[in-house]
């Protein structure tokens, strides 16, 4: 038994649910596409948490660029798939040179998994090695451009608690300049009808950011008033002094999230980090810890669902099953 | 042995050095031009039957990165001006006078000497002596010099040779990590990028010390509204400078790295179309002097890598001509074109060449301005040959390259 769809974008008549080999960005999904693997993602985590999809299949997680907490959630999601799953972190120096990437592409490749989970830090990396591998490859974040599972996951949190993503105010804010998880929330939600606000210092802000359809705020108490979802982001410790901004305290007298400001926010507000926090820098204690308008440690859960969902999704043609115009068979 | 002589019979010939631009004959003996116009030749001529085609001054590339022969003769170039970029960099006399020995004989070299030692940007490097030994001016290479103080001690200096100094115009702090124009296009691929004013604050600093020390400026490529607004002022005012762009500065713009398409990742990087738009302009209206190929081929151990670490350049010595027509808007602007690709370069780094004039060196290129083709990356004359117009239909052919008298290269 499948769950019941929850999505509010029906897939099409016509229309295949997720027609891609690779998960590699949000920017260019259709909307029933995203509604679909949250309705799939849905499954994981009100029916049961564990299957046998990918039972004898490998998969391989290769991180370029260190990672815990996205590295941990792609391997237990694996594992409760019955996957053989198998991570190799990849010191970021040894593979200055694209030559040793494309090859370390093809001898990944040569080993024939199922499916490949990419983490590297330059932006098009893991879309350069999906052009050169045979089998599905899914981006765990690739240098500032794309995470799409974290957009996913917090698509999926706040669809939980808040029961749509259309019409919500969305603030995103912090570090949006060097933030991967900002670009692929900004696709997603607003392809799902959310009023999607960028809020963060101008040297942070990315430029023609309201080209990609979200309002740019970089006076925080504006960007919050109304919100439904306040999504904080992490300020990378080497950018809290020096040329982009002068210290953590001033960052957080003017863009770090406390009770107070938060006031101007809607009253059953919703507060998200993609984690880790810096606790005092970008987000004050007490709000971080408030059971009732923190979804943060959800977060994580549905990170799980999600990348179950998606590995599931994305190894479906190797293991036989397609879409025939109405289900899955 | 008696001299040979080539007869180019039934040309139009464009030569915007002289005004000219009518169909007529060039009569070549030796190594130089004799006649152009009405022609008596003798019996003995070897005619070329140039019906259709266009005949001007052999084109000359200046600032390129590799000398490649054979594709500068397919490009109907026959003489290039050599960026001191080279291993090592062209920082001693020695260097430049074997750099000017690559192309030989069919085509010449004349190098830019290193402006810096090792082009680190920080000590004068010879350019005296250099210029004694061969150099046609001295270069800041690739980037800038970041140092405002040793830029104006180089501007200063060059005057006791009256040496055009070649700068590169980007602010070093400004692009620093960048590899990407501030815009949409980067924020979509997440690319590290730098506002375009990069460069127009360089064009400013450096037009301003030229205007303050009287010496003789060229800007390799300027790429920005900004930066010829401040040319074309510059120039009302008299200071000594010349600017040039390139062929994909003209046609393209910053949605090229759209996919991480690396080949399209150049330096300066690839702006707006706002910018590339003024570009167009810049060179109808004669702000910008000179189109250069910025020939600056990568190998695919280079260029097959993810955007950020890919290193900028692309080949264009084989593509100069029919993009450079099209930039300008078909063979109605051809005298333009020449004036361009030809004789402001000759006129600007004081080089022979660059008209047809008696006496000139018998340098030609034929074109036949109609001949549509299409760019094939695979089929060009260099081993690296990787250029962002693979696949682009264009027009306009070289169908002859002669070189001091003799035809080097035959379509």
């Amino acid at each position: 038994m499948k769950a019941p769809h929850t999505s509010r974008t029906p897939v099409p008549d016509g229309a295949h649910p997720f027609p891609h080999d690779h998960l590699l960005a949000i920017e260019g999904m259709q909307p029933w596409e995203i509604g679909f693997l949250l309705d799939e993602a849905e499954h994981w985590t009100t029916h049961k948490q564990r299957g046998k999809q990918l039972r004898g299949l490998t998969q391989i997680n290769a991180f370029f660029e260190n990672s815990t907490r996205t590295l941990v959630s792609f391997e237990i999601a694996g594992k409760r798939l019955r996957a053989d799953v198998v991570s190799m972190a990849v010191a970021a120096s040894s593979v200055k040179k694209g030559e040793t990437l494309l090859d370390t592409a093809l001898t990944l490749d040569a080993m024939h998994p199922d499916v490949i989970v990419i983490r590297h830090e330059a932006a098009g990396a893991v879309q350069l090695i999906a052009s050169k591998v045979s089998c599905p490859v899914l981006n765990a974040g690739d240098g500032r451009h794309e995470h799409p599972t974290q957009a996913l996951l917090d698509a999926l949190t706040i669809r939980r608690r808040k029961g749509r993503l259309e019409g919500l105010k969305i603030a995103i804010c912090g570090d949006v300049l060097h933030s991967r998880v900002a670009r692929s929330n900004f696709h997603l939600l607003s392809a799902m009808g959310a009023e999607v606000r960028a809020v963060a210092p101008p040297t942070l802000m990315p430029p023609a950011v309201d080209r990609l359809g979200v309002i740019p705020f970089t006076d925080m108490d504006k960007g919050l008033a109304g919100a439904d979802v306040v999504m904080m982001l992490r300020l990378q410790q080497e950018r809290m002094t020096g040329a982009y901004l002068p210290s953590p305290r001033e960052y957080f007298h003017f863009y770090g999230l406390t009770e107070e400001r938060l006031a101007a926010a809607a009253s059953d507000v919703l507060v998200m980090h993609p984690g880790p926090m810096n606790r005092g820098v970008e987000i004050a204690t007490s709000v971080a810890d408030d059971i009732q308008r923190s979804a943060i440690t959800e977060q994580v859960e549905m990170g799980v669902a999600v990348r179950m969902a998606c590995l599931d999704v994305l190894t479906r043609k190797r293991r036989g099953i397609a879409w025939n115009g109405k289900a899955w068979a | 042995m008696g001299m040979t002589s080539l007869h180019i019979a039934n040309a139009r010939i464009v030569d915007p050095a002289q005004g000219r631009d009518a169909v007529g004959d060039i009569l070549i003996e030796g190594r130089h031009i004799v006649a152009t116009g009405q022609v008596e030749a003798p019996a003995d001529a070897q005619i070329i039957d140039a019906t259709g085609m266009v005949a001007s001054p052999a084109f000359i590339d200046a600032g390129i990165f590799r000398a490649d022969a054979a594709a500068c003769l397919a490009g109907g170039i026959t003489r290039v001006l050599l960026m001191p970029d080279q291993f090592p960099p062209l920082d001693d006399p020695a260097l430049v006078e074997r750099a000017m020995r690559i192309g030989k004989p069919h085509v010449w070299v004349h190098p830019f000497s290193a402006a810096t030692n090792g082009l680190a940007g920080e000590e004068l490097a010879e350019i005296g002596l250099m210029r004694e030994a061969g150099a046609a001016a001295a270069a800041t290479g690739r980037s800038g010099i970041a140092s405002t103080a040793v830029m104006h001690r180089l501007l200063s200096y060059s005057r006791a040779f009256d040496m055009t100094i070649v700068s590169h115009a980007e602010d070093a702090d400004l692009v620093e990590g960048a590899s990407a124009t501030d815009g949409e296009t980067a924020t979509r691929l997440g690319l590290p990028s730098a506002p375009a004013i990069a460069e127009s604050i360089a064009v400013a600093r450096d037009t301003r010390l030229a205007e303050d020390t009287g010496a003789r400026l060229h800007i390799r490529c300027i790429s920005t509204a900004e930066s010829a607004a401040i040319v074309a002022r510059a120039k009302e005012r008299g200071v000594r400078i010349t600017c040039g762009t390139t062929p994909a500065h003209l046609l393209l713009n910053d949605a090229e790295a759209t996919d991480y398409r690396s080949f399209a990742r150049l330096s300066p990087p690839l702006r707006s179309e706002t910018d590339r738009l003024a570009m167009v302009e810049a060179l109808k209206d004669g702000t910008i002097d000179v189109v250069s190929s910025g020939h600056d081929p990568r190998t695919q151990e280079e260029k097959r890598l993810p955007w950020t670490q890919a290193a900028p350049g692309m080949a264009g010595l084989e593509t100069l001509l029919p993009l450079t027509l099209m930039a300008l808007g078909g063979d109605s602007a051809y005298s333009r074109l020449v004036e361009v690709l030809s004789s402001a370069p000759a006129r600007i780094f004081g080089l022979p060449g660059g008209t047809l004039a008696e006496g000139a060196p018998a340098d030609v290129t034929l074109v036949k301005p109609d001949r549509a083709w299409r760019i094939d990356a695979s089929a060009l004359a260099h081993p690296a040959a990787n250029t962002p117009f693979d696949r682009l239909p264009v027009t306009g052919k070289v169908s002859m390259t002669i070189k001091g008298g003799e035809i080097v290269y035959k379509a």
